[in-house]
């Protein structure tokens, strides 16, 4: 079913960022991998480092961060050693990666079927006499009402879903093996998220694409994903099959923001908040970076270094005192 | 390249002025006339007494009422006569035409010459921030501001036509020995381009050459900085990170999406500099003996020479529309979302 090489292995990755005010550790040996054919799910608060992984996987991460070890392979390629020559055609092509507030993300005094076809040229795909065909097909493939008229479109013409279906469009236009969505939903109406959720998991499983999911919503996560990682504060704590993590979690923080997720049939008051905000990463940090939030914090955790450890068959998890 | 709907705004755009430049005429009548010093005095010289005074200020129609000179003003100015220059004895409108060209021609060419140091500039210091260029970049905005305009022309002359001559003599628009090319748009460089000559164009180039620097370096500093700016603000921006994330060339990132993204800011201030030029280039005229409009206004004012103010102020104000309307429609053949009418 799974292949058995992953195509995204990410391991041990450590990366800061060098600012006036310090060096803050913005990730700590976090360890991922996604297999063709799969949707992986990426959870945790804002300023966990999900969006510094995905950043760090299609390099392109701000100048100020750097990486201090680990390593990345993408379908065989060292990511973190390839030339900026390589590592361009690799993106666009081989991975992709569509971003929040799709009506920012798009150039916005360039028509849409341009920037689409742009990406297309680049990568070869497409000259000029065969460009507008591959454009409407593209946009097309992310069901997208009247494309001859549509390509002509700015972003500024259309709507939030609407451009978010440009963007797809333009990320899967080159059938790239890897698509990296990093909050695709956010800042669009609840039946827009829906719509282009479905979409995301329709074209990745049809195509059978890795797919990582970066959201901080872990309901969307347990309906789309098959795996789920959650992140906080630099760290990989948890790592599990979504039906694992839902039926048993172990780590604290991952049952905490279970009970800071809304259900459909709950009140209003069964929502807790996660007491505590994410630890300052600049300077010296415990092992455990929960450990300042968590409720079942004794002094042994964090006698020594914490690692992610195979608890289960598929069950990862980094914690001395899990549930 | 305009549809019918575009040449309509433009026209609109164009009627729109009217009631400012009619505004213009009257302000700057009453204020030439408020202005203290009675020309009549002036042209009459030192050594006349008060009844050839007299004379001269009815020859000149200033015993008249304010309401009265400028109803003659006006009507002369429907018909396209600006007046009589009385310092000079020539026809306003005639100064203008000669004049106006000198000036443009060495605008514009102070123009391209500060567009094509800054634009390079101001894009390579926002790529690599803090590094050698950026410095550099810093600089030449601090020196481009804070070096008086006079001076660096005086500097120019002295190195390049004093201790190097490599410039001919800073006297005008044509060394003595040319004959200036026939006239049809007046720029001296494009009339002898027209007319085949191309030692005159040397000739005209080499001559326009050093005030263009001068006047091009003290323009660089506003266009460089906002270049600058501009660009590294675009280059942060969402969009910028979607084309990066796309494997785009680092070129096509660079100046299809980043720069013309920056440019709609620089456009503003090219628009700016432009006109802060053509009214303020009087200090470089007069160090290199430039026959323009700057000077022409200048030796009008000090002598209180009515009709030549006016007709200067007129020439600037509509120079003023046409340039906005100019910088307006470039605007929206860049932004989409922008339209000629708001």
């Amino acid at each position: 079913m799974v292949d058995p090489i992953p195509l995204l292995d990410i391991q041990e990755l450590s990366v800061e960022f060098r600012t006036r005010s310090g060096v803050v550790h913005a990730l700590e040996n976090v360890s991922m991998k996604v297999h063709r054919g799969e949707i992986i799910g990426v959870v945790g608060e804002s300023g966990s480092g999900k969006s510094v992984s995905a950043m760090t996987a299609m390099r392109i991460l701000d100048p100020a961060g750097h990486v201090t070890s680990g390593s990345i392979t993408l379908g065989g390629l060292d990511v973190l050693n390839a030339s900026e020559e390589v590592m361009q055609k690799t993106r666009g092509h081989e991975a992709s990666m569509i971003f929040q507030s799709p009506r920012t993300a798009l150039n916005p005094i360039r028509t849409v079927g341009k920037q689409i076809g742009d990406v297309l040229k680049r990568h070869g795909n497409a000259n000029r006499q065969t460009v507008h065909e591959m454009v409407i097909k593209a946009l097309n493939t992310v069901r997208i009402p009247d494309p001859e008229r549509r390509i002509h479109a700015y972003p500024f013409e259309m709507s939030g879903g609407m451009c978010q279906r440009i963007m797809i469009a333009m990320a899967l236009s080159c059938q790239p093996e890897l698509l990296i969505a990093d909050e695709p939903t956010t800042g669009l109406d609840v039946t827009t998220q829906a719509a282009i959720m479905d979409l995301i998991r329709d074209l990745s499983k049809e195509r059978n694409m890795a797919t990582v999911l970066i959201t901080h919503d872990l309901a969307m996560a347990a309906d789309y994903c098959d795996r789920i990682v959650v992140m906080h504060a630099g760290h990989v704590v948890e790592n599990a099959s979504t039906k694992d993590l839902f039926a048993a979690p172990r780590h604290p923080y991952t049952t905490k923001l279970m009970q800071a997720t809304p259900q459909g049939d709950g009140a209003l008051d069964d929502i807790a908040s996660i007491p505590g905000g994410l630890p300052d990463l600049r300077g010296d940090l415990p092992p455990c970076r929960f450990s300042a939030r968590c409720e079942r914090f004794e002094e042994t955790c964090n006698t020594s270094l914490l690692s992610l450890d195979e608890v289960s068959p598929g069950h990862f998890l980094a914690c001395r005192r899990p549930l | 390249m305009f549809g019918n709907e575009k040449f309509k705004m433009i026209v609109g755009r164009l009627l729109q002025a009217i009631p400012s430049i009619i505004g213009i005429i009257i302000v700057t009548f009453v204020l030439t006339r408020a202005l203290p010093g009675d020309p009549a005095v002036y042209f009459a010289g030192p050594a006349a007494d008060e009844k050839s005074i007299q004379e001269i200020r009815v020859s000149l129609g200033l015993d008249k009422s304010w309401l009265e000179q400028f109803w003659i003003y006006a009507s002369d100015l429907v018909t396209g006569n600006l007046g009589v220059s009385v310092s000079t004895g020539q026809p306003v409108v005639e100064e203008l035409i000669r004049r106006l060209p000198a000036s443009l021609e060495l605008t514009f060419l102070a123009l391209i010459f500060s567009l094509a140091v800054a634009l390079p500039l101001g894009i390579a210091a926002a790529t690599r921030p803090n590094s050698w260029i950026d410095q550099l970049c810093r600089i030449v905005v601090t020196a481009g501001v804070s070096l008086p305009v006079f001076f660096t022309g005086l500097i120019m002359v002295y190195l390049f036509y004093y201790i190097w001559g490599v410039a001919p003599p800073p006297l005008g628009r044509l060394e003595i020995i040319y004959l200036s090319p026939p006239p049809v748009t007046n720029f001296y460089t494009i009339d002898a381009l027209l007319d085949g000559d191309l030692e005159t164009f040397g000739a005209a180039f080499a001559q326009l050459a050093l005030p263009a620097i001068t006047l091009g370096i003290f323009t660089l500093a506003p266009l460089a900085r906002m270049t600058r700016a501009a660009m590294l603000q675009v280059l942060s921006s969402d969009f910028i990170r979607t084309a990066r994330a796309s494997g785009l060339k680092r070129s096509t990132v660079l100046y299809t999406y980043a720069f013309r993204n920056a440019f709609l800011p620089i456009l503003t201030t090219l628009g700016m500099v432009f006109s802060f030029m053509l009214g303020s280039n009087v200090l470089v005229e007069k160090v290199f003996a430039w026959p323009g409009i700057g000077s022409f206004a200048i030796e009008a004012l000090i002598v209180s020479d009515y009709a030549a103010v006016q007709g200067f102020v007129l020439a600037m104000a509509i120079l003023y529309v046409l340039l906005n309307l100019t910088i307006d429609i470039v605007y929206t053949l860049v932004d989409p979302r922008v339209g000629l009418d708001g």
